[in-house]
């Protein structure tokens, strides 16, 4: 087993090597057998264990659940950028929905039927990505929509695009950062 | 300390997932889906865990366009039915395929979690029905009842 030293730690596999340190700041298994391993923090250069920090907080603090780590399964060598394309077609196809939903609400009598069916789509994208605080905003919406409360479909709504738009900067500065860590790399 | 399980070797799993079942006469090796859903991230995701786990997919954005497909000769192992499409849903769709004579195991993918409206979805004709997005191991559950029952 490998031992410790003081200020640096290194990764002791009992078998062949299956994970690396991915640019994306966590660990990615390398293709080939999965076995058992333990291991303790490998030593990183700055970048990289800013990286590794920050995706680290978007979890701790509630932004992401574990789709996300599903989605950073699917990275590979055949799609390297799966996670960011993806979370660049969520927010290209979410600005469609949040357009329709301020239409919806600027219309009297407020059709509570398809403001909800568009926030049901708004909620299965955000739970694509793992964007676990956008999709709680969606579900107290349409805990509104069923309550048939205007006031409250029109507060929550801007809740829903408040969390919206800070885990896109968030998102945007991790990627950036990852980008980045993984050319010095 | 990080402790994985044990699985069975990446590549080794995809091979056995990929197989085709023998007596389909296909001559395609590999198991064949399609992917039936409006939602382009789902659509992307969907496509990008099947060919992970080995196998071939294909992607349409309604149920006529799936009804379509197999009405033109296509056939495929395991289709992936979204609930909510425009056009034709999900279970309009899959009673047109089982009317047609479709065998094909066909599951459904719905982001409602309503227990009511999955049952009405299968009761249109599905062998099984998820919350989307599914996850590697389902997928991977899946393909095997597919080679187990065939």
């Amino acid at each position: 087993m490998g031992k410790t030293v003081r200020g640096q730690w290194h990764r002791e596999i009992l078998s062949s090597p299956s994970l690396s340190l991915s640019p994306m700041g966590g660990w990615q298994r390398n293709k080939g057998w999965s076995h058992s391993v333990t291991f303790t923090r490998m030593e990183r250069n700055p970048l990289q264990r800013q990286v590794a920090y920050m995706r680290r907080s978007l979890f701790d603090q509630g932004y992401l659940d574990e789709q996300f780590v599903q989605l950073e399964d699917l990275q590979d060598d055949a799609n390297p950028n799966f996670v960011e394309e993806i979370v660049t077609l969520f927010y290209t196809d979410s600005a469609r929905l949040i357009h329709n939903i301020e239409q919806a609400l600027e219309s009297r009598p407020l059709d509570f039927i398809r403001l909800d069916d568009y926030m049901h789509q708004f909620k299965g994208s955000s739970s694509s990505i793992g964007a676990k605080k956008v999709k709680n905003e969606c579900t107290q919406f349409r805990e509104h929509c069923s309550a048939r409360s205007a006031e409250g479909c029109v507060r929550t709504f801007q809740q829903v695009k408040q969390e919206h738009t800070i885990l896109r900067r968030k998102l945007e500065t991790y990627f950036q950062l990852a980008r980045q860590a993984g050319l010095a790399n | 300390m990080l402790l994985l399980h044990i699985g069975k070797p990446f590549n080794l799993r995809k091979e056995i997932l990929g197989k085709k079942m023998r007596g389909k006469g296909s001559s395609s090796s590999k198991i064949s889906t399609l992917i039936v859903d409006d939602d382009p991230l789902t659509r992307r995701i969907h496509k990008v865990l099947l060919t992970k786990v080995g196998l071939e997919t294909q992607a349409v954005e309604n149920g006529k366009e799936a009804v379509d497909l197999y009405r033109s000769g296509a056939s495929f192992d395991l289709i992936l039915m979204d609930l909510e499409m425009p056009i034709m849903d999900g279970p309009k769709a899959t009673k047109e395929l089982r009317a047609m004579g479709v065998q094909s195991m066909i599951v459904g993918v719905t982001a409602r979690d309503l227990e009511v409206e999955k049952q009405m979805f299968m009761a249109s004709g599905l062998d099984d029905c998820y919350v989307k997005p599914l996850t590697t191991d389902t997928v991977t559950a899946l393909v095997e009842k597919l080679n187990k029952d065939n």
